[in-house]
């Protein structure tokens, strides 16, 4: 439980896959650090692999992806299997950037905890961050 | 247009008004200004087509010939590309503007592993010749100028562009590319980079000296300020970084023993077009005298061509919101009005569905049609530089220009652009901008309607017909890669490869084995693991 734990939230901002654009993530990124989270930003053209493996290292509560390229679903598909695989069970995950409205509900049903289409405010996504660590 | 800063007084007065960049405007402007800023029409303006060139390149401005339209146009599969591209042409359009996907750009073929997922999805795929074969036929290559937004892997775009068209019966000295081939942008702002920044600028300096001698029409670098904007930077910043970005091009072709003459004429320029519409033309205004004195005064330039500003001035992206998308067809036709106020030799728009994924063809054709407006019936074409003289626009492109330089100084202080990227401190002041951007704008510092202002918050879900993805273009493509793959002579690629790479590691020019290379089928995969193995990875600096 979040009340229980002494550490500040930790949230990776990664950007998976051969988009660059990273203004988003860097925006967002410095946004969560200045609520008071410990985010660890993996810079560019991550594999899910890498993307694991450093949620896995750093020890994170949630793994935040920025996708602009429109693979969204394929991506999280692809993260949330292998998550499974690894028995990271209680990381959760969130993704923002480019995303219809439409997706967001197909996002979800793959298992992702939280979905920020772009223009998403930062104190939603900071709240929402805060929520969803908070029920590891 | 929601960029620059109002301070109100309780009765809706506007009391201050700052840009982006840090002008301060006034509410009156007379002759007391140019005094004061020193103004001086020789110096400071000249006529049009004359030195400095703050009133445009050409004498007779849009009279002697009209802004270029430019759609950026590409997905799905050559064939897809090709239908779009000859639709566009149809309706009008006099240039074109080639998007790849991701995978193309980051130079990994459509089979590889890595990619899965993005084959054809924001551009076109490519992966050999017989791609580029499919994407330009029947396309009348002598008269279309060709955009190619490619950067890290643009040689081997440049060297197909060259090896498609002589294929059709065309010579090399007709054709006119323009690949966008600036990974110092890239790196800044937009992340389609590869390799180091030694090789890559070096990679640049080829395509350049290649061109020189070999490309006569073609524009061997677009260098692009839009991305960095886009990323955050101000207008300033804007005209300030890419100014010495294309010095650190210039750098490495006159170490090769070239004149500055010889080869400056041919670069271009990409810049963005959002915000303020005074800060924008002032921008513009500030920036070609800057450039023509950069060229003249540090590099000893004597050709007048060599002086020229010539730019694709676009639409923001980040102008356009997500909320109430139609009223972005609003904004971009301001944005097209900005641009031609601002002398663009090239114009185009982000589509009004920017926000949501890449343009259907109504969204696309839309943004086309607003290009057309504004050259055709509002008078754009009337006169050359119609701001010219006004005390306002005179007085802010003056500061403007000492703004740019004030950039243009911070870079040189971090021993060029080439460095300052390397350290990644461009790259960390642009962030930390977009960061204050966002912030203000969601404290509602900055306006814009309908997302901040006269939002409509009973509005949840927004109706747009969006270009839909289709997946089984993978298959074709990956398909037709196989079958390149079984009919051409295998020896022959080997054969290609292996000189250049050769040529990659000795310093050798690599583009006539670049051309080579693509002429016997070797893949963009291929050629670009050739580049990978002899330079290796950019190691990207960690800015949070």
């Amino acid at each position: 439980m979040a009340t229980d734990r002494e550490r500040k939230i930790r949230v990776m901002v990664a950007k998976p896959g051969l988009d660059g654009h990273d203004r988003g993530a860097k925006v967002v990124a410095q946004a969560l650090k200045e609520a008071g989270m410990e985010v660890i930003y993996t810079g560019l053209h991550q594999t899910i692999d890498q993307i694991i493996q450093t949620a896995l290292q750093e020890d994170v509560d949630v793994i935040g992806l920025s996708i602009l390229s429109g693979a969204h679903l394929p991506i999280c598909e692809e993260l949330i299997k292998k998550m499974k695989e690894k028995g990271m069970t209680d990381v959760k995950v969130a993704v923002g950037g480019v995303i219809p409205n439409r997706d967001v509900e197909k996002l979800k049903a793959l298992g992702v905890d939280a979905v920020f289409p772009g223009g998403t405010p930062f104190d939603a996504i900071v709240e929402e961050i805060g929520k969803i660590a908070g029920e590891r | 247009m929601g960029v620059a800063y109002y301070d109100k007084d309780e009765k809706d007065r506007v009391i201050d008004v700052t840009y982006q960049s840090g002008l301060k405007v006034k509410p009156v402007y007379g002759p007391e200004d140019l005094r004061e800023i020193g103004f001086d029409y020789e110096k400071d303006l000249g006529d049009p087509g004359q030195y400095p060139y703050t009133r445009g390149i050409h004498p007779q401005g849009y009279r002697s010939r009209a802004w270029t339209t430019r759609q950026y146009t590409g997905f799905g599969t050559p064939v897809e590309t090709n239908e779009r591209f000859k639709l566009m042409i149809s309706h009008g359009q006099t240039g074109l503007n080639v998007a790849f996907d991701l995978p193309t750009q980051m130079g990994y073929d459509s089979d590889d592993p890595r990619v899965a997922g993005e084959v054809g999805r924001v551009g076109m795929a490519v992966d050999t010749l017989r791609d580029f074969e499919i994407a330009f036929k029947d396309i009348p290559l002598d008269r279309i100028g060709v955009g190619l937004t490619i950067n890290a892997v643009a040689s081997i775009m440049l060297a197909m562009f060259q090896a498609v068209a002589e294929k059709y019966g065309y010579k090399k000295e007709q054709i006119s590319a323009t690949p966008q081939n600036d990974i110092l942008k890239e790196i800044i702002g937009r992340g389609t980079w590869i390799f180091p920044v030694k090789p890559s600028i070096r990679l640049i300096g080829d395509t350049i000296e290649y061109s020189m001698n070999e490309l006569p029409r073609c524009n061997p670098v677009s260098i692009c300020g839009y991305h960095i904007r886009e990323s955050g930077a101000t207008p300033a910043q804007e005209i300030g970084f890419a100014i010495q970005i294309a010095n650190a091009y210039i750098d490495n072709v006159l170490a090769r023993g070239y004149n500055i003459d010889d080869f400056v004429r041919r670069f271009s320029f990409n810049f963005n077009v959002f915000g303020n519409l005074w800060e924008q033309v002032a921008k513009f205004r500030a920036g070609r005298k800057l450039w023509a004195k950069n060229i003249k005064e540090k590099y000893g330039a004597k050709n007048p061509k060599s002086m020229f500003l010539r730019g694709l001035f676009g639409g923001g992206g980040y102008g356009l919101t997500k909320k109430e998308p139609e009223n972005n067809i609003v904004r971009g036709a301001f944005y097209a009005m900005a641009a031609a106020l601002s002398g663009a030799q090239t114009i185009a728009l982000c589509s009004y569905d920017e926000a949501y994924t890449i343009p259907t063809p109504h969204s696309a054709l839309l943004s086309l049609r607003t290009l057309q407006i504004v050259m055709e019936e509002v008078g754009l074409r009337d006169t050359v530089d119609p701001l010219a003289g006004s005390y306002f626009i005179e007085t802010i492109t003056k500061q403007m220009e000492e703004k740019i330089v004030e950039e243009m100084e911070r870079i040189e202080k971090m021993g060029g652009m080439a460095e300052a990227v390397e350290q990644g401190f461009v790259q960390k002041l642009v962030a930390q901008q977009a960061y204050k951007f966002e912030k203000d704008l969601q404290e509602g510092k900055l306006k814009k309607v309908g997302v901040n202002l006269y939002a409509d918050e009973s509005k949840k879900e927004e109706e747009v017909e969006l270009h839909e993805y289709d997946a089984s273009v993978i298959d074709q493509q990956i398909e037709r890669l196989k079958q390149v793959k079984r009919e051409r002579d295998d020896k022959a690629v080997t054969r290609a490869l292996k000189a250049l790479r050769n040529a990659a590691a000795e310093g050798e020019n690599v583009m006539p084995y670049l051309v080579d290379a693509v002429k016997t089928y070797a893949t963009v995969g291929e050629m670009t693991g050739v580049f990978r193995e002899v330079f290796g990875e950019f190691n990207e600096p960690r800015i949070i």
